[in-house]
């Protein structure tokens, strides 16, 4: 039996993931290289694949307990993935603020796909050893393509920052970017697993991406005032534009399928 | 109606018939994407089981391997099929069959190295030699992690100069 808390939290792995992949695939024939343009559209795939794992968990969850009022606005049982993709509003999603941002240029989206990815890695190694069975093999299931994710993320990250003057300073451009929403990733809420450990996913992602770049002659910044909200379903003006987007369908035509 | 009985056996045979919608020459037994296999009598007949596990997370065959098993087995009167999906042990590619992996070669894809049960790194990967499967030259390098399917890399052979798909070790 699992606790309604678990729900929230199991959801909030979800929109996370949904929002990368709606974000990432708006890169779709835009890459700047037809082999880039596939990667990142790979990647987004894989991320969407890893949402649907998680609605569908949080979707059973949901049904089992007779808890739909409380997350989706609908007539009858059963809840299934779509309904929490496509019919929860913007202050019940609980995706961080990193997702959401918007992509920018090459850069500024590889840096993010690194960042999300590093974190990711390290949840998913807790969520690996935790209490809940589904999300452990949810988490095992990811961590294979997240491997592929940080690599590919990475080796862009080394080649960008150490690359030309240009790619250098955009590249620092971006960090100072999205520096702001990278405290975020470590915060702690009521409806989190109290065994997942916070503090070591802060020094794992610290270590790790410092370390990345370092070799791309790139440092992390000091500043550590970090923006915060999405947990709370407190989102930046970004989020209802990608909303409206991805949702309009299924609000004007709900249920429909290819 | 069908009053032929099968047994689990029967079942992982007529399997082999359903093949990867986007690698047709391998069927899903070759994949290693069928777990397990149980048959129980029901009244009126016989109720079939089949436990799938994903390739990738977000791989779009999927959903159709799931119904090609589900027509495979009703157009061999079973009259209730019942497809269940389990996530862990997470689907690797040592699962795949030796015949499978020959198929693949066959069919122009390098197959996964073997060997490399673990997996342990993307880095493992780029250690990797993989022959070319046209002209069998291990003079070929990497061109990207992502390729056109989730399960695939890209690479060219130095020799030949072909670009090819290699079925990446998962």
């Amino acid at each position: 039996m699992h606790l309604p808390s678990s729900i929230d939290f199991t959801l909030h792995l979800a929109d996370d993931c949904l929002i990368m992949s709606q974000r990432l695939s708006e890169w779709t024939g835009h890459g700047p290289a037809l082999e880039q343009d596939i990667a990142l559209t790979n990647i987004a795939l894989d991320m969407l694949g890893q949402a649907r794992l998680f609605y569908q968990y949080a979707a059973t969850q949901i049904n089992e307990l007779r808890l739909k009022a409380d997350y989706v606005p609908k007539a009858s049982y059963p809840v299934d993935e779509d309904d929490l993709a496509y019919h929860r509003m913007e202050h019940q999603i609980k995706s961080h603020l990193l997702a959401e941002l918007p992509n920018g240029d090459w850069g500024q989206t590889i840096l993010k796909v690194f960042f999300f990815s590093v974190y990711k890695k390290s949840l998913c190694d807790q969520l690996l050893t935790g209490n809940d069975a589904q999300l452990a093999a949810i988490a095992e299931k990811s961590l294979k393509e997240i491997r592929y994710h940080i690599k590919w993320s990475s080796d862009w990250v080394r080649r960008l920052g150490d690359g030309t003057v240009e790619s250098h300073e955009r590249m620092k451009a971006a960090l100072d970017y999205l520096w702001p929403f990278t405290g975020e990733l470590f915060e702690q809420t009521a409806w989190m697993p109290a065994e997942i450990n916070h503090e070591a996913i802060r020094k794992y992602w610290t270590e790790s991406a410092g370390n990345i770049l370092q070799e791309a002659t790139l440092h992390l910044p000091q500043g550590s005032s970090f923006q915060t909200g999405g947990l709370k379903g407190i989102h930046t003006e970004h989020m209802g534009y990608i909303l409206a987007e991805m949702q309009y369908l299924q609000r004007v035509y709900p249920g429909n399928e290819w | 109606m069908h009053t032929t009985c099968y047994t689990v056996a029967d079942v992982w045979r007529l399997l082999e018939n359903v093949t990867d919608p986007e690698v047709p020459v391998l069927s899903v037994v070759d994949l290693g994407v069928i777990r397990h296999v149980d048959i129980s009598d029901v009244y009126g007949g016989q109720h079939v089981q089949v436990t799938i596990t994903p390739t990738y997370s977000g791989c779009p065959a999927m959903d159709m391997i799931a119904a090609n098993i589900r027509i495979e087995l009703m157009m061999a009167g079973f009259q209730q099929v019942e497809i269940v999906q389990q996530l862990s042990p997470a689907w690797t590619t040592d699962w795949m069959s030796e015949s499978g992996k020959q198929k693949l070669k066959e069919y122009g894809i390098a197959p996964p190295a073997s060997g490399f049960s673990s997996c342990a790194s993307a880095e493992a990967d780029e250690q990797v030699l993989v022959p070319c499967p046209r002209c069998g030259s291990h003079h070929t390098q990497l061109i990207s992690q992502f390729g056109s399917t989730a399960c695939k890399a890209l690479y060219q052979c130095l020799d030949c100069k072909e670009p090819f798909d290699y079925f990446k070790c998962h």
